[in-house]
């Protein structure tokens, strides 16, 4: 990863893509990188739109928003609508396995069971977001394990440690396996 | 003194770093978007260091609250967003006259009124001086990073202290919930300015008498033992209420000018790639990373562009802005509102260069390409 990366992660309040923009930019951030991360939603506390962006860069960043995504994360089918086609022509998309096939032209799409894994093999949906981390990290491979693992157990609620691991862990198994392919 | 940490951050958690190393230890608020973590930062740390957070019925009374904190002797703060901004008007100009620091996030959103809670605007520049009635001065600060959010948030509290007036940071959406690294200064690096005080009981009992070569009048902590009023009515050396044309005369125009003398000691602004440049750019707060992108952009394609960002965006850097204006052939203003900066621009212009202006009032941020399209446009 050299020079601008520019990172969206779409999906519906209270799936915590915010949290996993948040440790993505942690994750960099530790690693000696410079990162600009921001959301936007609305005034909902759950449901509705929901949107995180990292740049991540070796220099200053002047400007702290995404343009063209070079990476697009998108875990519901209304996101992946809304945001596919502003990804860059040749950008990576993850997409949720759930959702419904959609023309993204040249981009390059990686179906992955991300919610699926987090409720039946972590055992809470709830950790999809940290599943989402796992499988990133190592599909771009952004930072060490070592570096990234720092970075989840900086962000969650003391007491989760051993399930956000797991959930850590899985994703790591998906993003490898779609790496593989 | 302890080693300066890097750390990933909010503008708004910088903002409540940067007040606990400027010696904050009291927080009075109500909670509003895009502001709460400022007031959730402050519940948690304030604790740890012995001070005090409470969270108000409103924004009136959390002012208060914060003027009679900061009477009694603490560094204090308070933060809102636009529709709490309005509330607060009434008691920061009490602040003004009865000369109390303290420190006023103010975390623009888009309005008017409760507007749209979560987008970013740079709406409230011109409420933040005129927001509270009658002449007094304002003093508000405009950071465009998470790392200056801090920094300026220790500038704030230090003039509101060394000027003994309320000091408002006027920070947006986009720094405000924008995370970066930034680097924290070690415990004891940051010495903050400490309000002058009177030892002598009579002397304490005069909080509004001005003593030869000082900037404001020495204020000892209300309840200390001496015996002094504060009021919002004009007042004299005691602090009691007069109707003396003299006095009235006298306690107005210092209020005016312990700002207007000391304008070069309060300014700050940056500029970049101005050396040779034919448009300048002029623009605050959040607004500015997307100017920066935008003026890189147009010099790489030898459009000979540049940018002047007030950071103290009151008093308006008038001399500086004038002087920029006597060497381009254009400017143009670039902010999130209907043009009000715009405003202090073309006075300090004064007709001696076009002044142009693009704004935005659709809780939108600007691409760095509609600004790099009217530097094309007037390049031409």
């Amino acid at each position: 990863m050299n020079g601008r990366y520019e990172m969206r992660f779409t999906g519906s309040g209270g799936q915590g893509v915010i949290l996993c923009s948040i440790i993505l930019a942690e994750a960099a951030f530790l690693a000696g990188k410079q990162v600009a991360q921001s959301q936007a939603y609305g005034p909902e506390a759950r449901g509705g739109l929901c949107r995180a962006e990292l740049v991540i860069d070796d220099r200053r960043i002047a400007y702290p928003k995404v343009t063209k995504a070079d990476f697009l994360m998108a875990l519901t089918q209304a996101s992946l609508e809304k945001y596919g086609e502003t990804a860059r022509e040749d950008a990576w998309v993850l997409v949720d396995s759930s959702l419904d096939e959609t023309n993204l032209g040249g981009r390059r799409v990686i179906k992955l069971p991300v919610l699926e894994t987090a409720a039946k093999e972590v055992g809470r949906a709830m950790t999809a977001n940290i599943v989402a981390v796992g499988a990133i990290n190592e599909l771009l491979e952004i930072v060490p394990d070592a570096v990234i693992e720092k970075a989840v157990r900086m962000r969650i609620p003391k007491g989760t440690e051993e399930l956000n691991m797991k959930a850590l862990e899985a994703g790591k198994r998906l993003g490898a396996a779609a790496r593989e392919r | 003194m302890t080693e300066r940490t890097r750390a990933l951050m909010q503008g708004n958690e910088a903002v409540v770093e940067g007040a606990i190393a400027a010696g904050m230890r009291f927080f009075a608020g109500y909670p509003i978007t895009p502001s709460t973590e400022i007031a959730e930062g402050c519940a948690l740390r304030l604790p740890q260091v012995g001070g005090k957070f409470i969270q108000m019925e409103d924004e009136l009374a959390s002012m208060a609250a914060v003027i009679g904190a900061s009477a009694a002797g603490v560094k204090s703060m308070t933060a809102t967003s636009g529709p709490g901004f309005s509330l607060k008007q009434e008691n920061i100009g009490y602040a003004a006259l009865a000369e109390i620091p303290c420190v006023i996030v103010d975390v623009q959103r888009a309005g008017p009124s409760t507007g749209l809670p979560t987008s970013p605007s740079q709406g409230d520049y011109m409420q933040a001086r005129w927001g509270t009635h009658g002449d007094h001065p304002v003093i508000a600060l405009s950071p465009s990073s998470v790392q200056e959010a801090y920094t300026e948030t220790i500038r704030a509290f230090d003039l509101s202290e060394k000027y003994r007036m309320p000091v408002i940071l006027l920070m947006d959406e986009i720094v405000g919930h924008m995370r970066e690294g930034i680097e924290l200064a070690g415990r004891g690096e940051v010495k903050p300015f400490e309000r002058q005080t009177c030892a002598d009981t009579a002397e304490a009992a005069k909080p509004y008498k001005m003593r030869n070569g000082e900037l404001a009048p020495r204020m000892t902590p209300f309840g200390e033992g001496a015996f002094y009023n504060v009021t919002g009515l004009i007042h004299g050396e005691d602090g009691f209420p007069t109707n003396d044309h003299g006095i009235a005369a006298a306690q107005c125009m210092r209020l005016m000018r312990k700002i207007e003398e000391n304008e070069a000691e309060i300014e700050r602004y940056e500029t970049a790639a101005m050396d040779d440049a034919d448009v300048c750019i002029v623009t605050f707060g959040g607004t500015a990373r997307s100017v920066q992108a935008a003026v890189e952009t147009a010099r790489a394609e030898g459009i000979r562009a540049g940018m002047f960002r007030p950071v103290t965006v009151w008093p308006f850097p008038e001399k500086a802005m004038r002087s920029i204006c006597e060497r381009v052939k254009k400017i143009v203003v670039v902010e999130l509102n209907y043009g009000q900066m715009k405003l202090e621009v073309e006075r300090a212009a004064a007709g001696v260069c076009e002044v142009l202006h693009i704004g935005r009032v659709d809780g939108a941020t600007f691409t760095p390409q509609d600004i790099l399209n009217k530097l094309r446009e007037v390049a031409k």
